[in-house]
C-alpha cells in the first residue's frame, strides 16, 4: 500500500516490482521446513488420536475396531492409572524441592572463594553428563545394591544391617538417583545467577545491618526467584516424563510402587501390547502435561516480568 | 559530636600494602573528598572507614571510640554506592526502609520515617516505584534517602555521582551541597573529579599510592601545593612545569634561569635550594598572559583549542618543552603563530629536586592558617 502512495508520488523512481515477487517468493522458500515440521508433529499426533479410538491390540490385530471413548473410560476407571499420575507428581514435586533446594545453598557455597575451586565446580557438574541408564545402573548395582553395595557396606559396617533400597524403599530410591541426575543442572543455573548478583547490593544490606540469614532471605533468593522458576519449568518437563531410571531398577514395582504416568503407558503399550489403550494414555499424558505447562509458564512469565 | 580519626591505618593484601599508614582527623560537620588517581587507595580507604574491608593495622576512632573491630551496621555509617546498589525487588520506600526493618522496628513507623525522609529529598510521589522505574538522579537521591532513613553520624559517598550525564552531576552537586549544609553531617567522599573535590569540599585529602600527599582546602591545595603531585594532580588543565636553574638566592626570593635565558624571581622562603641547583617551576595555564611587549618566553602555538568562553593555547617554547597558556574566547591567535609569553613570579611555584615544593614567602589571602596548623600538628604525631 506505502509503497504505490510513493509511486504516486514520485512516478519518475520506477516501483519495485522485485519486491513484490519477492513477498510472495518467500513462502515457498519456507514452506519445506514447515510442512516438515508440520509432519514431524501432526502425523503421530493424528495416529495417537486415531490409536486412541480403536480396539486395537497386537496380540489380536485382527479384531480392530472402532469403539468410541471406550479406551479412554477403561484407563480412567482403572485404579493404576490414577496410582500412577499420583507417583508422577510425588516424583516431580520431590525432585524439584531436593534440586532447587539444595541447588540454591550448593551455589551460595560454589560462589565463595576456596583454593580448588574450580575442579570443585567441574565434579559437582558432572553427574548430569552420565546418560540416565548408566546413572541408574551404578546406583542399582554399586551404592544401593543390599548385597554389593556401597550403602550396605557401610550400614553393615556399623552393625545396622543393610536396606534393600529398590525393595523397600522404591519411590524414595528413584527420587534419590533422579535428583543426584539433576542437582548439578540446578547448581549450574543458580551459580551463574548468583554469580550475576551485584556484589555493592550484597555491601549496601550489610551496611544496613543484614546478616547472613537476611542477606540470603531478602537480597540474594529475590534475585535468585527468576532463575529459581525457570530451572523449575526447564525441570518439571523433563521430570514428567522420567523413564529410564525406572525401566532400570525397579521396572515400575514392586506392584506399581514406582510406576510412573510414563512407565504406565510403556506398560499398556509393550507389555499388554494395548496400543489403542497406550494412545489414550498418551494423550490423557499430553493433556495433563499442557494443563502444567501453562500454570508454569504463566508464574514463570510473572517473575520474568518484575 | 560526629569525628573521625584515622591513626597509622594500614591495609595489607598477602603481598601487597595498599594503603601506607595514613593519619587523618576529620571533624565534626566536616566535609571531607578523598581525591587521586584510580588505583591510589581511596576508595579501599573508604571502605575500611565503612567496614567492609578489615583494617590490617592501625587505630579508627569514631567519636573518639575505637572500631576496628565494630561490624559495619554498629558504626553509626551510612554509605551511598557508586551502583547505588538499591535493592531491585523493592519498592523506594521498602529500600530506604530496609534497615529499619531489620532492627526490628514495626512496619508503620518505618514506612512513616521513610515518607519523611522522601519528603525531604522530593521523592514522595514515587515512594512505590520500584528502582528500575526510576531515572539515575532519582535512584542516585533514593540511595540518598537510604543512607538519611538512619540518621547516620557519618555519611560515606563512594563515587557516587560518576554514573550520572554531566547535566546531572551539577545538579546533583549542587543538593548534595545543599544537603550537607542543612543536615550539617560530618560528611567522607571519594570521588576522582577534581571539579568535586574542590566545590563540595571543606578539606580535600589528596592520596597518591596509599599515602596522603597533602591535606588541605581546596584553595590552600590549588595555592600551595606540597609537592609536584598535588600540583599537577589539582587543576585543569594541568599545571605546567619547566625545569629551571637557580641564579640567586635571598630573603625576598628566588631568581631562576628559564631555558630562554630569560630569568624570573619568585617569592618564596629561601629553603633547600642554593644556587647552581635544578628545580622545577611550575605556573597554572591562567597565571600565563600573552604579552606582545614585555614577554618573558617565546614559542610557537602548536594547537589552539576553543572552548568559546576561553581558549587554551598550547605553545612549544625554546628547549623543547610545550606550555599550556589559557586566555579569553576572543584570542584570535592561529596555529603556528609566534606566541609571546609573560611569567608572572608571583604566581609561580618552585619545587626543588625531590619534588617538594619550596613554601612562599606570602600566604595567599584566602587560605586560612588553620589547615596548615593541623597538618603540621599531625606531622608531630606522626614523629611521636
Amino acid at each position: 500500500m506505502s509503497s504505490s502512495l510513493t509511486v504516486e508520488r514520485h512516478p519518475e523512481t520506477r516501483p519495485p516490482e522485485q519486491r513484490t515477487h519477492r513477498q510472495v517468493s518467500t513462502l515457498p522458500l519456507v514452506a519445506p521446513s514447515v510442512i516438515a515440521l508440520l509432519l514431524w508433529m501432526i502425523v503421530p499426533l493424528v495416529m495417537t488420536i486415531w490409536f486412541s479410538f480403536q480396539r486395537y491390540n497386537l496380540l489380536n490385530p485382527e479384531a480392530r475396531e472402532f469403539i468410541g471413548f471406550g479406551n479412554f473410560t477403561f484407563i480412567l476407571s482403572d485404579p493404576g492409572f490414577w496410582i500412577s499420575i499420583g507417583i508422577t507428581i510425588l516424583l516431580v514435586v520431590s525432585v524439584l524441592v531436593i534440586t532447587i533446594g539444595l541447588g540454591t545453598l550448593l551455589a551460595i557455597l560454589f560462589d565463595q572463594e576456596f583454593p580448588g575451586q574450580g575442579i570443585a565446580r567441574v565434579l559437582a557438574i558432572s553427574p548430569f553428563f552420565v546418560m540416565p541408564t548408566v546413572s541408574a545402573l551404578i546406583w542399582k548395582n554399586m551404592l544401593m545394591h543390599p548385597v554389593n553395595g556401597l550403602f550396605a557396606q557401610i550400614t553393615r559396617g556399623l552393625g545396622l544391617g543393610a536396606i534393600d533400597w529398590f525393595a523397600n524403599f522404591p519411590l524414595l530410591a528413584i527420587i534419590i538417583i533422579v535428583s543426584w541426575e539433576w542437582l548439578p543442572f540446578a547448581l549450574l543455573i543458580l551459580l551463574t545467577a548468583i554469580q550475576s548478583l551485584d556484589h555493592e547490593q550484597l555491601e549496601a544490606a550489610h551496611m544496613d545491618g543484614a546478616k547472613p540469614l537476611a542477606l540470603f532471605r531478602f537480597v540474594m533468593l529475590p534475585h535468585l526467584s527468576r532463575a529459581i522458576a525457570v530451572v523449575a519449568m526447564i525441570e518439571t518437563i523433563f521430570f514428567l516424563t522420567i523413564f529410564a531410571e525406572i525401566f532400570v531398577t525397579t521396572g515400575g514395582g514392586p506392584g506399581l510402587a514406582t510406576t510412573n504416568l510414563a512407565y504406565y503407558i510403556f506398560l499398556k503399550a509393550l507389555l499388554e501390547f494395548d496400543v489403542g489403550g497406550a494412545s489414550a494414555g498418551g494423550l490423557i499424558a499430553v493433556i495433563l502435561a499442557n494443563i502444567v505447562a501453562i500454570f508454569l509458564m504463566r508464574s514463570v512469565a510473572r517473575n520474568l516480568d518484575t | 559530636m560526629s569525628t573521625v580519626t584515622l591513626r597509622d591505618i594500614h591495609k595489607r593484601y598477602t603481598d601487597v600494602e595498599v594503603i601506607k599508614g595514613i593519619d587523618l582527623d576529620i571533624n565534626d560537620q566536616e566535609f571531607v573528598v578523598f581525591v587521586g588517581p584510580s588505583g591510589c587507595g581511596k576508595s579501599t580507604l573508604l571502605r575500611m572507614i565503612a567496614g567492609l574491608e578489615d583494617i590490617s593495622s592501625g587505630d579508627l576512632l569514631i567519636d573518639g571510640e575505637r572500631v576496628n573491630d565494630v561490624p559495619p551496621d554498629k558504626r553509626g555509617l551510612a554509605m551511598v554506592f557508586q551502583t547505588y546498589a538499591l535493592y531491585p525487588h523493592m519498592t523506594v520506600a521498602e529500600n530506604m526502609a530496609f534497615s529499619l526493618r531489620l532492627a526490628g522496628m514495626s512496619k508503620q513507623q518505618r514506612l512513616e520515617r521513610a515518607r519523611e525522609v522522601a519528603r525531604t529529598l522530593q521523592l514522595e510521589p514515587l515512594l512505590n516505584r520500584k528502582p528500575k522505574e526510576l531515572s539515575g538522579g532519582q535512584r542516585q537521591r533514593v540511595a540518598i534517602g537510604r543512607a538519611l532513613v538512619r540518621s547516620p553520624k557519618v555519611f560515606l559517598f563512594d563515587e557516587p555521582l560518576s554514573n550520572l550525564d554531566a547535566a546531572l552531576r551539577v545538579q546533583m552537586r549542587l543538593e548534595l551541597a545543599s544537603l550537607h549544609d542543612s543536615l550539617q553531617a560530618t560528611m567522607i567522599y571519594v570521588t576522582h573529579d577534581q571539579v568535586e573535590a574542590m566545590t563540595l569540599a571543606d578539606k580535600i585529602v589528596v592520596l597518591q599510592g596509599g599515602i596522603v600527599e597533602q591535606v588541605g582546602s581546596p584553595l590552600e591545595l590549588y595555592h600551595h601545593p606540597r609537592n609536584l603531585f598535588v600540583a599537577g594532580f589539582i587543576g585543569s588543565p594541568k599545571m605546567n612545569f619547566l625545569t629551571v636553574t637557580v641564579s640567586a638566592v635571598n630573603d625576598s626570593g628566588t631568581t631562576v634561569q628559564l631555558p630562554g635565558d630569560a630569568s624570573i624571581t619568585i617569592p618564596v622562603k629561601p629553603g633547600s635550594l642554593s644556587v647552581g641547583d635544578r628545580a622545577t617551576l611550575g605556573i597554572r595555564p591562567e597565571h600565563l598572559k600573552l604579552d606582545q611587549t614585555n614577554p618573558t618566553l617565546t614559542g610557537e602555538v602548536l594547537v589552539v583549542e576553543r572552548l568559546g568562553g576561553e581558549t587554551f593555547l598550547y605553545v612549544r617554547i625554546a628547549g623543547g618543552d610545550t606550555l599550556i597558556v589559557q586566555t579569553d574566547g576572543d584570542n584570535p591567535s592561529r596555529m603556528h603563530d609566534r606566541a609571546l609569553i609573560r611569567i608572572n613570579g608571583e604566581l609561580c611555584h618552585l619545587f626543588d629536586q625531590n619534588g617538594e615544593s619550596v613554601p612562599k614567602s606570602r600566604r595567599h589571602h584566602l587560605t586560612d592558617e588553620s589547615h596548615e596548623q593541623q597538618y603540621q600538628s599531625r606531622v608531630s604525631y606522626q614523629a611521636e
